[in-house]
C-alpha cells in the first residue's frame, strides 16, 4: 500500500517478527495542555516514527488583522499566545511604531519591559507547573498556579484583565499605571525568588526528576537551527542567543541581566535554563521599579493617540481629533517591517505591510511555537514512549501561537 | 554509576528536602477563593458586563454618537438613535438610543467601547456571570444594562410616541 504523507500504515511487521502499532496520542480537549496531535509509529516501547499533526487550534487570526483598524488589532494578538498576551501586544506594536516612526517616552518603555518580564515569569510558571505535572510530580503546579495568580493579578489591576490585557497600544500604554502599583509589584518581585528555591528544592535534586529528563530530548544543534528552534530550547543547548541583548528593543540595553546558558542539550537543562531565567526576569522587573522613569505614558503623537480624557471634554481640537480616531483609524505609512522580540518560548516575529490605509494590508506572525515543535520527530524517534512527554513539555509550545 | 549507598543517601534527603516543602506549605494560610460560595474579588479596572450610566437627574449620558460601534473590535454593539422630544427626553444630549444592544456572544471584554465614549455612558462594570445555555439570552439591551435612577433624581418622562407622519 503506498503510504500517504501524514498516515501511517495500519500494522506492519517489524525485522524482529514484531508488530509496530500505531498511536494517537491527542489531540484532546481545548483546556487541556493543548490540541496537539502526535502520530506515533510504536515497535514495543520504542518510537519508530513522530508526525505532529497541527492545526486544530486554527483562528485565522493572521486573515483577521486585515479587517482592524491597527489599534483594534491589539486585541487580536492576545490571543495568539495566551500565556504571554503582553509579549505579542509588544512584538505588535513595536512594528507599528517602526511604521509610524513613533518615538515612545522613556516611562511607558520601561512599563512595557516591566510587564514583558512579568509576563515571562507566568508563561515559565505554566510551563513548569504543568511540565511537572506530566512527569509526575503534582505539588510543584499548585505552587507555580499561587504565584501566577498574584501575577495576573497586578495585570489585572494595570489592564482591567488577566489574560487579554490589551494593555500596550500603539503608541504606549492603554491607561495609566493604577495607583498603588509599585507596592504591589514590589510586594511579589520581593517574595519571588524564594519561591523559586521552594521549586527546585521540589525538583532540581529530586532523583525522579532526574531521572526522566537527564539525557534525555536531545537534538543535534545543527537541527535545531535548521529547524528555527529559539528560545530557551536552543539556549539550553548552548548557543546564548537572545533578542533582549541582541537585538535590544524598547530600552532592554539599559537593563542588566544574564542571559543563562547550559551545555547538555537535553530536558534537564531546559529545565534549569527556564528557572534560571525566572530569576533574571525577577532582576529586571526589580530594575524596571528601582529605575521607573516618570513622564508621560503615552506619544505625544496627536494623530495616532487617543487624546487625554479631560483634554477631550474640554478641547474642541482634542474631541475632533477622538472622533476622527475612533472612528477611521490612523494611517500608517506604506511599508514593511519585520519586529523581533524575545517572548517566554523564543524569538517571536511580526511582519507587518503596510499599503497606507488605516487597516494592516498583511501581518505575519512568526511563533516561536511552530519552530520548536518542528523538532519532535528528530527528539523522539528512536527513544521510549514515555521520554516523548518529557521531551515534548520541555519544548513549551503553546497551539495558539503555533496556528495560529 | 554512582556508589550505591551514596545513591540512596542523596534519595533520601531530596526526599525529605520535598517533604519539608509540603509539610511547610500545609502549615502556612491557604490562598483559594471560596468562590462561588463567596464573591470573588477583583481589581478596580476589572472589564465586566457593562454599565450604562445614568447623570444626576437620571438621563441616560448616551448621546447615541456611535463611536462606541465604531471602536469594537467585534462589532457586537448595535445602536438606533432617536431624537430628544419636548415630551419625551432620555438623554442629557440632542439624541439618545432608543436601541442599544451588545450581543454577548462577540463581545470580548476588551474596553475600546468604554475608551471611545466621549459621555461616559458606557462603562465596565464588574459583573461576570453571563454563561448561559441559550445565545438568544445573551444579547443584552439597554434596558438590561442601564444604572439604577438615581434616589432624588425625577425618572425621565417616557410618553408613548406618536407614529411617524403624525
Ligand atoms: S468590550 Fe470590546 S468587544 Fe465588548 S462591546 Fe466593548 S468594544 Fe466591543
Ligand atoms: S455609549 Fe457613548 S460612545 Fe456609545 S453611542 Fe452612547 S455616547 Fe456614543
Amino acid at each position: 500500500m503506498p503510504e500517504l504523507p501524514g498516515v501511517f500504515t495500519e500494522e506492519t511487521v517489524t525485522p524482529s517478527g514484531g508488530r509496530r502499532m500505531t498511536l494517537n496520542m491527542g489531540p484532546q480537549h481545548p483546556s487541556t495542555h493543548g490540541v496537539l496531535r502526535l502520530l506515533l509509529e510504536l515497535d514495543g516501547e520504542t518510537v519508530v516514527r513522530a508526525e505532529p499533526d497541527i492545526g486544530y487550534l486554527h483562528t485565522g487570526i493572521e486573515k483577521e488583522f486585515e479587517v482592524k483598524t491597527y489599534q483594534q488589532a491589539v486585541t487580536l494578538t492576545d490571543r495568539i499566545d495566551y500565556l504571554a498576551p503582553l509579549s505579542n501586544n509588544l512584538c505588535y506594536c513595536l512594528a507599528a511604531e517602526k511604521l509610524l516612526g513613533l518615538e515612545i517616552p522613556p516611562m511607558a518603555q520601561w512599563m512595557r519591559v516591566m510587564l514583558t518580564e512579568l509576563t515571562r515569569l507566568n508563561s515559565h510558571l505554566v510551563w513548569l507547573g504543568t511540565h511537572a505535572i506530566d512527569i509526575g510530580a503534582m505539588s510543584v503546579f499548585l505552587y507555580c498556579f499561587r504565584e501566577r495568580e498574584d501575577i495576573l493579578r497586578i495585570f489585572e489591576a494595570f489592564s482591567g484583565q488577566r489574560m487579554m490585557t490589551s494593555y500596550f497600544r500603539i503608541g504606549g500604554l492603554a491607561l495609566e499605571p493604577p495607583r498603588g502599583w509599585q507596592a504591589r509589584v514590589k510586594k511579589f518581585i520581593d517574595a519571588f525568588p524564594a519561591n523559586v528555591d521552594e521549586y527546585e528544592d521540589l525538583l532540581t535534586n529530586n532523583r525522579i526528576w532526574m531521572g526522566r529528563t537527564k539525557g534525555v530530548g536531545k537534538i543535534s544543534i545543527e537541527d535545531m537551527l535548521d529547524l528555527g528552534v529559539t528560545g530557551p530550547m536552543i539556549r539550553a543547548a548552548g548557543i546564548p542567543w537572545d533578542a533582549r541583548k541582541d537585538e535590544p528593543y524598547s530600552s532592554y540595553d539599559q537593563f542588566q541581566f544574564n542571559v543563562p546558558t547550559r551545555l547538555e542539550n537535553d530536558v534537564y537543562a531546559r529545565y534549569l535554563v527556564r528557572v534560571e531565567e525566572m530569576r533574571e526576569s525577577a532582576k529586571i522587573v526589580k530594575q524596571a521599579l528601582d529605575g521607573m522613569p516618570s513622564g508621560a505614558w503615552q506619544a505625544d503623537a496627536p494623530h495616532v493617540v487617543l487624546p487625554q480624557r479631560e483634554k477631550m471634554k474640554t478641547q474642541m481640537e482634542a474631541l475632533i481629533y477622538h472622533f476622527k480616531i475612533v472612528t477611521e483609524g490612523f494611517r500608517v505609512p506604506a511599508g514593511e517591517v519585520y519586529q523581533v522580540i524575545e517572548s517566554p518560548r523564543g524569538e517571536l516575529g511580526y511582519y507587518m505591510v503596510s499599503d497606507g490605509t488605516s487597516k494592516p494590508y498583511r501581518v505575519h506572525v512568526h511563533g516561536p511555537s511552530f519552530g520548536n515543535l518542528q523538532a519532535v520527530p528528530e527528539m523522539v524517534e528512536g527513544r521510549l514512549l514515555a521520554d516523548t512527554i518529557a521531551s515534548i513539555g520541555s519544548m513549551d509550545f503553546v497551539l495558539g501561537d503555533t496556528d495560529r | 554509576m554512582a556508589n550505591p549507598i551514596e545513591e540512596v543517601l542523596g534519595t533520601a534527603a531530596s526526599i525529605a528536602k520535598g517533604m519539608g516543602v509540603t509539610l511547610r506549605e500545609m502549615l502556612s494560610p491557604t490562598v483559594t477563593e471560596n468562590y462561588p460560595d463567596e464573591p470573588p474579588k477583583f481589581e478596580e479596572r476589572f472589564r465586566g458586563v457593562h454599565v450604562l450610566q445614568r447623570d444626576e437627574n437620571g438621563m441616560e449620558k448616551c448621546v447615541a454618537c456611535f463611536l462606541c460601534a465604531a471602536a469594537c473590535p467585534a462589532n457586537c454593539i448595535y445602536i438606533e438613535a432617536a431624537e430628544n422630544t419636548e415630551l419625551v427626553r432620555i438623554s442629557g444630549g440632542e439624541r439618545y438610543a432608543k436601541v442599544y444592544n451588545i450581543d454577548y456572544n462577540r463581545c470580548i471584554f476588551c474596553g475600546y467601547c468604554v475608551e471611545a465614549c466621549p459621555t461616559d455612558a458606557i462603562t465596565h462594570g464588574h459583573g461576570f456571570e453571563v454563561a448561559s445555555y441559550n445565545t438568544a439570552t445573551l444579547i443584552k439591551r439597554k434596558e438590561d444594562m442601564l444604572a439604577p435612577i438615581p434616589p432624588g433624581a425625577h425618572a425621565p418622562v417616557i410618553v408613548p410616541q406618536q407614529p411617524a407622519g403624525h
